[in-house]
């Protein structure tokens, strides 16, 4: 959509890239909304989008029978949510649930995935642009694995 | 210092009459005594307690008696413990207490000054006294009960006339001629057919008890022989260390790869830290009775070899041998620098002759100097250019 | 240097040696599970002492332990400590009600740089147990709210169940003159606030990096990688204050087993600014 370049241009995810490559991803964009409570996605099911939060709280939950759905993560305004659809076999590993009312740009996933292939540049940009965003998860993931908080010193 | 002649000799036979005016004068003299195959600093009844005509063969793990071909009194070199348990006891009892439902009394255990007199204090041994007052007296807080026991001990040293097989005090330049300050320093020389003390006074109630004791002015050639004497002590030392920028070099090389080594004989068992003139840290225990009515408080020596000494909920903070090693002879050599202006090390000897496992502190430092990891990261920035 | 002058100025106050005075146990709050709060009645004459200092507390016949002031330095007829039950002690202090008598030596140690933070904007990160030694600073600065530019308070947790001062939390957060953001490490579907490692709270605060003190409590990893965030955002090393924990005894320098080093927790610390304790903070099993 026209409209929504100027915004997802300014986004530091799509910022430097090649307005062409700028272009083929707004084509692919959507604005969308989740009302408090609405689950956006869910484990297993197919990942054919990803969202860039304008504003707003997502919780990505597990649920594991007897303790129920544990939130493992909350991203929230300027955080890019969901890279299974960059992944084969391109399904969601986890729920995601808006908190509170939140508006999103949603891209067509599907859609940017052939892009990419076609388009090896296009690709590398991008993959770069996730590997980052990965690895700050990740870090974060890390730390709180060593459950630092815990005052048993428990190995 | 003016107002005493510098200088006198008393011959041996005379010693007898320091010992009893230090002994009149209320004095609890503490001094070398023969006590189960070792010489150790104790309570002196009577001069019989001198260990005459003995000598140690000290070395790595080694420590044995062996008689003298002479009569002197102060011929041999550092005991299994040094000074440091008059002034700062092994256990020291802080307080008792009494609760009755709320209410709480607390008495403290006072400790009475008493007057002490140190007979035979090697130049290490003092400047590790001066060291422990800087420890326990200079912080911010101070040990009043230390402040009391060291102040007023009447100190009569001894310049060493032989270095023992572990003594390095010259390289730690804290030996072997007394540099501290002190009441009388003698220094002992036994010839064929003479055996006296050539005595220096360093204080008023020093001049005194000389006064009444037979003694004469020291010439001028016996004063020299004297400091030959200790010169020659300087050349007998049993170790030698290269203290140049000694703590750089530790700080530095925290991960040297000597550490490993060590760390595998190094047994933990503390026994470095307990015969140490200068170590000084301590555990607090807390204890009670039976009913909880009654509670006391006590401080007790203990060392960073322990796997307690460092913990904290979790887990302790240094868990490996290599890392307590490194924290005590890091602290003792370089941190102790920073923290207390000196080093903390006075060439004593005591650690090398006292590890069941023959670690010795000079052989250690010079390792790691001989691949100083400084040097190594210079070598590497040098050949970047 | 500021900590000696503040020290001479509290000697008046407690005995600061080896001998406990007793205080009456005002208040117990439960906090957490494992987490609880003594509000202790100080003698007549008060208690004083500086943000980020410590006392030696002792439970009658069971031992003593070093726990951080986090009351209002403003009020000295009341003192507050929120402790952690992890050991014999402190599960013994936590068994103990209002009316009971614990013992205490203090104020040791170094304070966090209020004078410092004058004219800056202050940023306070603290994870787990790491908020009571930071709430007497948060404290006095908003008795002074005036001299400060923006006030942020991150806050990271376990899990929502571990929150500490929920209330005073959320009255902080409502003021339109200070930014707070609290986060855990996991929670359950319930919850509606955030969840992820406390330093990913930093991209979304408002501060200016250039002038902004930092004074960072918590695990030590936490403490790494938070100093590691804000430099990223531009956080000078010489603005950033941090509170080290090691295994103390005496609390007033002559055990030896606090130290770090060559610095006594003690009495150098437990504030550090970061260049003085750098080195120490990379180096393993120190």
């Amino acid at each position: 959509m026209e409209t929504l370049e100027p915004l997802l241009s300014e986004h530091p995810f799509i910022k430097g890239l090649d307005p062409k490559h700028i272009q083929l991803i707004t084509g692919c964009a959507s604005n969308v909304r989740f009302d408090a409570g609405q689950i956006i996605f869910r484990e297993g099911e197919e990942a054919d989008q990803f969202y860039v939060i304008r504003q707003g709280k997502v919780a990505l939950q597990i649920y594991t029978p007897g303790r129920g759905s544990i939130i493992i993560d909350t991203l929230t305004d300027g955080d890019i949510l969901g890279w299974s659809w960059l992944i084969p076999p391109y399904l969601w590993r986890f729920d995601a649930v808006a908190t509170e009312l939140t508006r999103a740009i949603a891209l067509d996933g599907k859609c940017l995935r052939n892009k990419c292939e076609a388009d090896h540049d296009l690709g590398f940009e991008l993959l770069k642009r996730f590997a980052s965003i990965v690895d700050s998860r990740l870090e974060s993931t890390r730390i709180r694995l060593l459950d630092m908080y815990d005052s048993n010193g428990n190995k | 210092m003016t107002d005493f002649s510098p200088a006198v000799i008393i011959e041996r036979k005379n010693f007898d009459a320091l010992f009893n005016a230090l002994k009149q004068m209320g004095y609890h003299i503490i001094g070398p005594t023969l006590q189960s195959g070792a010489i150790v600093y104790d309570t002196m009844l009577d001069l019989g307690d001198l260990p005459v005509g003995w000598r140690e063969a000290q070395e790595k793990g080694i420590y044995r008696l062996v008689k003298r071909n002479d009569l002197s009194i102060f011929g041999f070199n550092s005991t299994p413990q040094s000074w440091k348990r008059f002034l700062h006891p092994p256990t020291q009892l802080l307080w008792q207490s009494k609760k009755r439902a709320t209410n709480v009394t607390i008495a403290e255990n006072v400790w009475k000054a008493e007057k002490l007199a140190f007979l035979g204090v090697r130049a290490c041994d003092l400047k590790a006294i001066e060291i422990l007052k800087k420890v326990l007296i200079d912080s911010p807080y101070t040990d009043t009960n230390f402040k009391k026991r060291s102040a007023n001990v009447f100190i009569v040293a001894v310049n060493c006339s032989q270095a023992g097989g572990t003594c390095f005090c010259a390289s730690m330049k804290s030996g072997p001629k007394v540099q501290q300050e002190y009441d009388l320093v003698l220094t002992e020389v036994v010839e064929k057919d003479r055996h006296y003390f050539a005595i220096e006074i360093g204080t008023k109630r020093g001049a005194e008890i000389v006064k009444i004791i037979p003694h004469r002015d020291a010439k001028i050639e016996e004063m020299e022989n004297a400091e030959h004497i200790i010169e020659n002590t300087i050349t007998q030392m049993g170790r030698e260390v290269d203290i140049t920028n000694l703590k750089q070099l530790l700080y530095n090389n925290s991960e040297h790869k000597r550490w490993n080594d060590t760390a595998k004989r190094c047994l933990t068992c503390a026994n470095c830290t307990m015969v140490c003139p200068t170590c000084f840290c301590t555990m607090i225990e807390d204890v009670t009775d039976l009913t909880g009515q009654q509670a006391e408080r006590k401080r007790k020596w203990d060392s960073c070899f322990t796997l307690d000494f460092s913990y904290i909920h979790g887990g302790s903070i240094r868990p490996s041998v290599y890392s307590r090693y490194r924290q005590w002879l890091t602290h003792k050599f370089a941190s102790w620098q920073d923290q207390f202006g000196t080093s903390g090390c006075v060439g004593c000897g005591r650690c090398i002759t006292w590890c069941p496992v023959g670690i010795d502190v000079t052989e250690e430092i010079t390792a790691i100097r001989a691949i100083d990891n400084t040097q190594q990261s210079n070598i590497l920035t040098k050949e970047k250019q | 240097m500021i900590a000696t002058e503040i020290n001479k100025n509290l000697e008046n106050k407690i005995a600061v040696e080896m001998i406990p005075e007793f205080f009456r146990i005002l208040h117990v709050q439960r906090d957490t599970q494992d987490t609880f709060t003594l509000e202790l009645e100080p003698p007549k004459s008060g208690f004083t002492f500086a943000p980020g200092q410590f006392n030696m507390l002792y439970h009658f016949g069971v031992g003593e332990v070093p726990i951080s002031i986090c009351g209002d330095p403003a009020i000295n007829d009341k003192l507050t400590h929120t402790i952690r039950a992890v050991g014999t002690v402190t599960k013994s202090m936590q068994k103990m009600k209002k009316g009971e008598v614990l013992g205490v030596r203090g104020p040791f140690g170094s304070h966090w740089p209020v004078e410092e933070l004058v004219g800056n904007d202050i940023v306070i990160v603290a994870g787990g147990i790491g908020l009571p030694p930071l709430r007497s600073s948060i404290y006095y600065i908003l008795a002074s709210r005036e001299k400060y530019g923006k006030v942020v308070l991150l806050y990271g947790t376990r899990t929502p169940n571990d929150i500490l001062y929920r209330k005073e939390l959320e009255q902080w957060r409502a003021r339109f003159d200070m930014e707070v953001h609290v986060t855990v490490d996991r929670a359950a579907a319930d919850w509606k606030g955030n969840v992820g490692v406390v330093t990913t709270l930093i991209q979304r605060s408002h501060f200016d990096p250039f002038n902004t003190v930092a004074m960072i409590v918590g695990p030590e990893i936490m403490m790494r990688f938070t100093i590691q965030e804000l430099q990223k955002r531009g956080v000078v090393p010489e603005n950033i204050f941090i509170s080290m924990e090691r295994n103390m005894k005496c609390g007033i320098g002559f055990c030896g087993h606090c130290q770090c080093g060559s610095t006594f927790i003690c009495k150098d610390g437990p504030v550090y600014p970061f260049k003085a304790i750098k080195d120490i903070l990379v180096k393993r099993e120190i």
